[in-house]
């Protein structure tokens, strides 16, 4: 990688101050994205500003409608929170699914959702259970903060805070893994909210990212059941094609990753 | 240059770093420390497995800068040729290795995994979220998933940490 220089600083605000007054320099959280890229030399910050430590962007917090969890606690401990697997166990599931323990360990919610892979998994949470996410200037509801692959609404310096997950009647999410990286090939998530509302995120599978399925929306309102959503097919020219699967495969996956969550839905 | 300071093993070391040095890299070629092994350096092999804070992570995919004031464990703080942690002792009983570039990589993330397990912590392969989980060949294997042999000793790596487990269950 390239020659940089290491922030850590002690309050978000500094390290508000330090990324407005260097257009080069970025955010570091568990590196777990963001140093293979440096190493790749597909990017060279100037300055890393560590803000996995800092105060404001911890804990986990439950209410009676929703789980709230700071931007830079880790995949592990979400997996592992007793608040969450009580309140959303569905979203315990899939933290307990990303990469592997020891990614585990570093990786975070924040970063996760701030690189927006199309393959990565929490978006699909996001995006069913139309979760809320706090910046440090506004709060952005999950329908306006995925904008296609690796792009979200953050503006330039913009630090996510935390996720507000509202608690749903049930969810449940699926996902088709590539062995090696386990990230999705597709993976869907289902969910019905607490006002009755029915949503389905496909992750994974489409060349904008994260998207949600309308169609299974609707037919599982009408009758929330496998059956329901196994003969609907997202169309596969909307869809990835690399070596690890072709448009028309993650077509029909997301059709059985639908399935499976419903199936898997508790409640 | 960054001063960095680390408590390795139980001593407190400070090294002077430029701030991409990885954790890996400062463990290897500024500490001495070369049981900790550099197999892809991308994060995907385990083989740079240590334990930061007690949490396994891998050594490559992390800067040292980031864990200055951090405390670490690598394989050489484990045991002794004369006096060997339990879980290398079960590696060497149970032939745990083909080539051994893997192990210390193995035998890190195992130690890690049986306290994760200790915590009641799941995994992915667990039926229920709640309770102890029960450490079967799968659930192993689930949780060992960040670490590959390529020699795909996988038979005896399980059976030297099922074996290593059952022994730290009764101990403790």
């Amino acid at each position: 990688m390239y020659e940089t220089s290491y922030k850590r600083p002690a309050s978000l605000a500094e390290a508000a101050a330090i990324i407005a007054a260097d257009d080069e320099a970025k955010f570091l959280a568990g590196g777990q994205t963001l140093l293979p890229t440096m190493k790749q030399r597909l990017a060279a910050p100037s300055q890393l500003v560590d803000i996995a430590r800092l105060a404001e962007l911890k804990g986990i917090s439950v209410s009676s409608e929703a789980v709230t969890i700071g931007a830079a606690m880790t995949h592990y401990s979400i997996a592992s929170s007793p608040e969450v697997q009580g309140a959303i166990p569905t979203l315990a599931k899939l933290a307990s699914g990303i990469g592997d323990p020891q990614v585990r360990h570093r990786g975070t919610l924040g970063g996760s959702l701030a690189n927006n892979d199309p393959s990565a998994d929490y978006p699909a949470a996001v995006l069913a259970l139309g979760a809320t996410l706090v910046t440090d200037r506004r709060e952005i509801a999950a329908d306006d903060y995925f904008q296609g692959m690796f792009t979200t609404a953050l503006e330039e310096g913009e630090i996510l805070v935390r996720v507000v997950f509202p608690i749903p009647r049930k969810a449940g999410y699926s996902k088709f893994l590539n062995p090696a990286s386990r990230y999705a090939m597709a993976g869907v998530f289902v969910a019905t909210l607490a006002d009755g509302a029915v949503r389905v995120a496909v992750t994974g599978a489409g060349q904008g990212g994260v998207f949600r399925a309308t169609a299974m929306e609707e037919a599982l309102g009408d009758n929330w059941s496998a059956d329901a959503v196994a003969g609907i097919k997202v169309d596969p020219s909307d869809m990835l094609s690399d070596i690890h699967g072709d448009a028309a495969y993650r077509a029909n996956l997301v059709s059985v990753m639908a399935k499976r969550a419903v199936v898997a839905a508790a409640g | 240059m960054h001063d960095v300071t680390l408590t390795i093993n139980g001593e407190r070391r400070t090294v002077a770093l430029d701030a991409r040095t990885t954790l890996l890299d400062a463990l290897r070629d500024h500490l001495g420390l070369t049981g900790t092994k550099k197999g892809c350096d991308h994060g995907q092999c385990g083989a740079c497995t240590i334990l930061v804070d007690g949490r396994r992570i891998n050594a490559c995919l992390t800067l040292a800068v980031m864990h200055d004031g951090d405390t670490v464990t690598t394989v050489e703080g484990l045991g002794t040729p004369d006096d060997l942690h339990p879980m290398q002792a079960a590696f060497v009983a149970h032939d745990g290795f083909q080539c051994g570039y893997c192990t210390p990589g193995q035998i890190m993330s195992a130690v890690g995994m049986v306290g994760e397990v200790a915590k009641g912590w799941p995994s992915h392969a667990s039926a229920s979220l709640n309770g102890k989980p029960e450490l079967t060949e799968a659930e192993i294997a689930e949780r060992m998933s960040g670490n590959l042999c390529r020699c795909s000793a996988y038979p005896n790596i399980v059976a030297a940490i099922s074996a290593a487990a059952k022994d730290t269950e009764a101990s403790s």
